[in-house]
């Protein structure tokens, strides 16, 4: 099958539109067929990508499943995957079938509900996989639409502000970006992103306004998309949109949110930061992990003393995220191996702390810590699972959590030890936040008189929960399975950034005798 | 000779000889029992005329010792604004008739502001770009009290009226310091007597009047002041006519005029259009921000909107211009849409203009509040809607013309003016409820609405072939 990335990237819009055009009413009846068929359309998608992975050649470091046709005004639509994207297309495909399990019990407005998310779905998988840059910045962006949608329509008290919040924020962080996108397309002619990677930007010194930029153009662009992807990521200080956003989406908006949406960010440093600004990025390195660990401290201070749980693991997952551009400014291996891990083992954990925190809103309708306590005596099998990802959030060895933190700050370490050292406190306050919230809400004396007849998890819980603990603890015993896929390509992205550097480096002097 | 002329303006002599024989045959037939007729009949023949246009053989000819051209850049703005002008006019015959405002001088005065639009685009000469511009003017000014027996709606025309004839004393001005100090008023001849980027003092005294007095037309920033009066005071196909057509006509003529006539001096100008760009731009989107009123959002958003184009023309290259064009058709076809909606805001047969009577629309006309909600978001520059790929091809031009710093500030005004569009998804998606609208609307009313509202959406597949017409448009002009 030559189109079979085009197949899985559009076929949830295909169900969005099936929906659209044919579904009518708003009874049980139809509400179930719309969710029914966005859950088949979501498992069809992820059953028809596993050919990507099982045919996917690790020891290729170029694009597989290339797909290219002529666009309009010289544009390309060209899709393709290599190591990196490859895996955070099958977290996509892999989480949306939950996701959509997770919209279960909404009653209002299904129909659109379902429509949104698949449309969603075929944003994100295309954002991990166009291979043109107008391309990617159009789907980037065009994922806002739904996500300000379902933030707005099916979210919480203050959900209109919070929608607002994070399209504006979103949007600027975007528009930053398309200027440094269009300087790109003009300096190199072309808005092919494999050719890009191997055009040198100009990286001489310049001065604006009388202020020396280290690094000349590559420095600005590399700036012009930190501002896009430290919001997206989201960055200290720019996360505030975050938790807001976190705390108003309803259960599935937010496992997407955590899950996928916040990659996106992540998954552009490594596409374009790092190959295409090398000089930029190298400048700016110490910098951005500046600011990771302060997210990593302050963020988890932060989240110590919320009241909110989704609050909470929303502040942890700034922390975590500080966690992955630490590992992929040290520019090293064990960094960029790390991050790509804390990336996708996030995607599980934080899809599952969120559902679980969807679990007891479902049945109590509030999110406030104290209103909890004592809930292992009424649902063992929900304290279970929420006690492995509380584990596996702070990085317990033998989840999935640990590896990824592990290999940053090993990476961190060999770069910087100052940035190893305060990132390493930032493990200690994540264990103290995570099992106080755990300690709060789970244990203790079931005191409360609402939560006498709260029932354990059912079945519909219990299989959205199966596929992230069999992951999460997959990945955490035996993580080679990731680190090899994605090896070579980390490999050759590295080789390529300090052949790069090295250009420069060997320029330099050279520049500077004559 | 006079043939080949004739030949030439063909287009313009049918529009005219047309106007006046329905002039005539309604004021001596049937008086307003004819309008019917006339609004259809004119709307056909603007409908001939664009697509006569749209068929005719490439390549530029020149009537009446080169004060008109015809080449691919008029065509293509004639193109975009017969099509504007013959879709608003039939959208606005309903609300007409309920308003009992169904006369038919409408139509013949839209027809003749068109005909001066077309002259304007087509002005190869500061003498046919006056009477071209007149011409609309005056047309437009009856239009915009067309609504006697309304304080507003006279307001309109007045305001409109007054600084309309200021903003042509001051173009007339310049024009003649132009004249004065180049001794011709052909662009060709003006353009002959410009060697290099310095302009003498005249000149640039001129040039600036000029830009000043077409600031004014294309409703630019700080020369904008009578938009929004008059978009609220008009009757609301009025309304609807004035952001489409006209303004691609004073686009095209502020882009005619410095590029055929002054094109030899792209520095001087750049900054002028640079300036009117940026203050356009932020001005629309803020003051936008506090509108209640649709239609005075609607005349803030039209602000903006020139501002976006307003920063193709001032990368002051073929690019550019070919920018600034596609920019106005997707403009023009979102207008259209939008206005086919606000035409039909009315709950018990009253047009309400505020937003918030949209409140919870989309639960009562899930559809409509879809397509209006694609109209938004296009007109915000959302990707994947087509209004994105018009924002794309402008910022892209003034990148490549190195004059990022513009691009710069235009996308962060597109990200406040986005505050805007989404406050009526807002009211639409997620607001309080509010009383029902009226659900009544005209199937061409529904044509012109959904139809713009799916070329938003499906428009990000190719742009419907437009680009390469566009560059072909561009290169004739700075040939």
């Amino acid at each position: 099958m030559d189109n079979l990335l085009s197949i899985v990237i559009f076929l949830p819009s295909l169900a969005a539109l099936i929906l659209a055009v044919v579904l009518r009413g708003e009874d049980a009846a139809s509400q179930k067929n719309a969710k029914f068929l966005a859950l088949v359309a979501t498992i069809a998608t992820f059953v028809i990508s596993i050919p990507l992975l099982t045919q996917f050649d690790p020891s290729n470091t170029g694009f597989q499943f290339v797909e290219e046709y002529d666009w309009l005004a010289g544009l390309k639509y060209k899709v393709g995957v290599d190591g990196i994207s490859i895996l955070f297309v099958m977290l996509t495909t892999f989480l949306m079938p939950i996701v959509i399990g997770a919209c279960w019990t909404v009653t209002t407005r299904v129909k659109d509900y379902m429509i949104m998310f698949l449309i969603l779905e075929t944003m994100m998988l295309a954002v991990f996989s166009s291979l043109d840059i107008i391309l990617f910045y159009v789907v980037f962006e065009a994922g806002l639409i739904p996500m300000f949608l379902i933030v707005g329509i099916w979210g919480g008290k203050d959900r209109i502000y919070a929608a607002f919040k994070l399209f504006l924020y979103t949007l600027l962080g975007s528009v930053l970006m398309l200027i440094a996108i269009l300087y790109m397309w003009f300096e190199a002619g072309t808005t092919d992103i494999p050719t890009l990677m191997q055009h040198q930007f100009a990286s001489e010194n310049m001065v604006i306004l009388g202020v020396t930029i280290v690094g000349g153009i590559q420095t600005l662009l590399f700036l012009g998309f930190f501002a896009s992807f430290a919001v997206k990521m989201p960055m200290w200080p720019v996360h505030t949109w975050l938790p807001d956003a976190h705390v108003q989406a309803p259960t599935a908006g937010s496992v997407v949110l955590a899950a996928i949406l916040l990659k996106m960010g992540g998954y552009g440093f490594l596409r374009f930061c790092l190959p295409m600004f090398p000089v930029g990025s190298e400048t700016m390195a110490t910098f951005v992990m500046t600011l990771s660990v302060i997210a990593i401290i302050y963020t988890s201070f932060v989240a110590l003393v919320q009241e909110d749980m989704k609050k909470l693991i929303a502040y942890s997952s700034v922390a975590h995220m500080g966690f992955v551009t630490m590992g992929i400014f040290a520019i090293n291996q064990q960094g960029l191996d790390g991050a790509i891990f804390q990336m996708l083992s996030h995607g599980f954990i934080s899809a599952a702390l969120f559902l679980g925190v969807g679990v007891i809103y479902d049945r109590m309708h509030t999110r406030d810590i104290d209103a909890y306590g004592g809930l292992v005596i009424r649902m063992p099998v929900f304290a279970l699972i929420f006690m492995l990802f509380t584990m596996a959030n702070v990085g317990l060895p033998g989840t999935s959590g640990f590896v990824g933190e592990f290999l940053t700050l090993t990476a961190a370490f060999k770069a910087n030890t100052w940035i190893a050292f305060g990132a390493t406190t930032g493990v200690i306050l994540s264990a103290g936040y995570a099992l106080w919230l755990y300690r709060r809400v789970v244990f203790g004396d079931l005191i409360k008189e609402s939560l006498k007849g709260i029932t354990d998890m059912d079945m519909r819980e219990k299989l959205m929960m199966a596929p992230l603990i069999f992951m999460t603890l997959l990945l955490g015993i035996y993580p080679a399975l990731i680190l090899d896929l994605i090896g070579p390509s980390v490999s050759a992205l590295l080789e390529q950034v300090h052949a790069a550097q090295g250009v420069v480096m060997d320029a330099a002097p050279k520049a500077a005798a004559h | 000779m006079i043939s080949t002329d004739i030949n030439t303006a063909l287009p313009e002599i049918i529009l005219a000889v047309y106007a006046m024989a329905a002039l005539m045959l309604a004021v001596y037939g049937g008086k307003d029992r004819l309008s019917g007729f006339i609004f259809w009949a004119t709307a056909g023949v603007m409908v001939i005329l664009g697509l006569m246009m749209a068929f005719a053989p490439a390549g530029t000819t020149s009537a009446f010792n080169g004060s008109f051209i015809n080449d691919e850049f008029a065509r293509y703005t004639k193109v975009v604004m017969l099509f504007g002008s013959a879709a608003m006019l039939l959208l606005s015959q309903d609300y007409l008739i309920k308003n009992k405002l169904f006369k038919f001088e409408f139509p013949i005065l839209i027809a003749l502001a068109t005909l001066g639009m077309m002259l304007m685009v087509s002005a190869g000469d500061l003498m046919a770009l006056y009477m071209g511009l007149e011409l609309q003017s005056l047309a437009l000014y009856v239009v915009a009290s067309f609504r006697r027996d309304s304080i507003r709606s006279t307001e309109a025309g007045l305001k409109y009226f007054v600084l309309g004839a200021l903003s042509s004393g001051l173009l007339l001005y310049g024009a003649s310091l132009v004249y004065g100090f180049s001794g011709t008023t052909n662009f060709a001849g003006i353009a002959e007597t410009i060697h290099g980027d310095n302009l003498d003092m005249g000149m640039l005294f001129g040039l600036v009047f000029l830009c000043v007095g077409m600031g004014f037309k294309i409703s630019a920033a700080p020369f904008h002041m009578w938009t929004p009066d008059v978009y609220e005071g008009s009757p609301t196909p009025v309304t609807g006519f004035f952001a489409t057509a006209p303004k691609v006509a004073a686009a095209g003529l502020f882009a005619r005029v410095v590029h055929d006539a002054f094109g030899g001096a792209v520095t001087d100008w750049q900054q002028i259009v640079a300036f009117l760009a940026v203050v356009s731009m932020f001005l629309g989107s803020i003051a936008a921000i506090g509108q209640t009123n649709i239609k005075r959002l609607m005349a803030y958003s039209s602000i903006a909107h020139m501002g976006f184009a307003l920063v193709g023309l001032a990368a002051g290259t073929e690019q550019g211009v070919q920018a600034l064009l596609i920019y106005m058709a997707i403009y023009v076809t979102m207008n259209v849409g939008v206005f086919a909606f606000i035409l039909n805001m009315e709950r018990e047969g009253q047009p309400v203009t505020t937003i918030t009577e949209l409140g919870m629309y989309s639960r009562a006309q899930p559809l409509r509040a879809a397509a209006l909600a694609a109209l938004m978001f296009s007109l915000a520059g959302i990707p994947p809607l087509v209004g994105f790929f018009g924002k794309l091809f402008v910022l892209q031009a003034a990148v490549d013309a190195g004059i990022a710093w513009l691009a710069l500030a235009g996308v962060v005004a597109s990200v406040i003016g986005a505050f805007y569009y989404l406050r009526i998804i807002y009211y639409m998606y997620f607001g309080d409820e509010a009383d029902a609208l009226s659900v009544r609307m005209p199937m061409l009313h529904k044509v012109a609405f959904y139809g713009a509202a799916l070329i938003m959406l499906v428009g990000a597949i190719n742009l419907f072939g437009v680009p390469p017409i566009a560059a072909d448009a561009a290169a004739s002009l700075l040939k």
